[in-house]
């Protein structure tokens, strides 16, 4: 394995993530949940569409993450396996999925941090679970695009960084 | 980590501009931010402080539309240049798909260079990834400056190559950016290859769009 592991999201996967978030936010009363992976990807969203940019707030959501995973350590503990960010309105709530992924829960007041907490907890021992055996699954095999694809990105990228 | 979302069929890929402080590296996200169309472009975020010096990261989401079904897109970061933000550089290499090093071209800044070169190697090495073996290019910046070192001299100091391990890579391969100049060479200890390099102005934009282009595409490479 020469650079960073890569990884794939399929179809099946896919249906299993919304269905569990599906349910979580129903339970919760939350209005949003997302999972951001900890490098700062988008991998998937439910609930009401954020209004803000998704792609930014990946990369911010994954960096407060890490960011936080470094303060815990320099106070002697393994990690924060949650963190949460009051607002007047709205208000987050971020926790680890098996060290590769971040489930962000955004709410208001129409429900209480407690009973985000309590849902959050089920919810992410079976995404913690879906996710293993996702990555076990792939067993660190590069995923493959078409060498057509190749060929098109290639042209895109003189295109539109041509100036 | 390029992650491939067979979902959304989205394709996602992360460059990371590291270097010494002042090299250049956010004026290059702001020159692609400025020239590349509105409707490829994310917003771009800065973490910096009051006197514009980057805290955390700048980050400028660019898309490359829809190639062959896959909506394909880059995210560029850039890591402080500090060497006292060295926590905060490590945290942006994670899942890292391509390198540019921006290296200032002053002969004042080449020990700062060599120390932020060195620096990316461990920081790499503590994620457990080879810089020899990921999609990784060189940018000699502020080339329009007097005090600006000779191209040779930052070539031997920062960028002196590797060992090519792998047989099937050990053969010459000519340096396409630079005529009768050699990516990959016999030299006495054996087979070296260096990474690509280009010069550049950032703030002018001289150079910034090639090395940009360059890294996208030896990362593209690895998706095939």
């Amino acid at each position: 394995m020469s650079g960073a592991s890569s990884w794939s999201l399929g179809e099946d996967d896919h249906h299993r993530i919304q269905g569990l978030l599906g349910g979580f936010l129903r339970e919760s009363n939350a209005r949003t949940a997302l999972l951001v992976d900890r490098t700062g990807q988008m991998v998937a969203t439910a609930g009401e569409s954020p209004a803000f940019d998704a792609t930014s707030f990946a990369s911010l959501a994954a960096a407060d993450f890490s960011a936080n995973d470094q303060l815990a350590r320099l106070i002697g503990e393994a990690e924060f396996g949650s963190l949460f960010h009051q607002g007047e309105k709205e208000s987050m709530y971020l926790a680890d999925i098996a060290r590769r992924v971040i489930l962000v829960v955004l709410f208001d007041n129409r429900t209480t941090l407690g009973l985000v907490k309590l849902r959050v907890k089920g919810t992410v021992g079976e995404l913690s679970q879906l996710f293993i055996e996702m990555f076990s699954r792939q067993g660190g095999i590069a995923p493959r695009v078409e060498q057509d694809f190749l060929g098109d990105a290639e042209d895109e990228i003189d295109r539109l960084f041509g100036e | 980590m390029s992650m491939i979302n067979y979902a959304s069929r989205e394709i996602n890929c992360k460059l990371v501009y590291y270097g010494p402080g002042l090299g250049g590296k956010t004026t290059n996200l702001e020159h692609v931010y400025n020239k590349v169309a509105p409707g490829a472009k994310g917003k771009m975020i800065s973490l910096a402080t009051e006197t514009e010096r980057t805290l955390f990261f700048d980050f400028l989401p660019v898309d490359l539309g829809t190639i062959r079904g896959f909506k394909t897109r880059f995210h560029l970061y850039t890591v402080p240049g500090q060497v006292y933000y060295n926590a905060s550089r490590k945290l942006i290499l994670k899942g890292v798909d391509g390198v540019v090093f921006v290296a200032d071209s002053q002969v004042e800044r080449m020990e700062a260079n060599i120390e932020a070169m060195q620096n990316l190697y461990d920081n790499m090495a503590q994620h457990g990834y080879d810089l020899t073996r990921i999609p990784f290019v060189i940018q000699y910046n502020k080339r329009d400056l007097p005090n600006a070192a000779p191209v040779g001299d930052l070539q031997a100091a920062l960028n002196p190559g590797w060992l090519v391990e792998e047989p099937a890579r050990q053969r010459p391969a000519p340096d396409p950016y630079h005529e009768g100049e050699m990516l990959v060479s016999h030299q006495e200890e054996g087979w070296v290859e260096r990474a690509a390099y280009f010069e550049a102005v950032a703030m002018t934009g001289d150079g910034v769009f090639d090395t940009l282009k360059a890294v996208s595409k030896l990362v593209l490479k690895t998706l095939g």
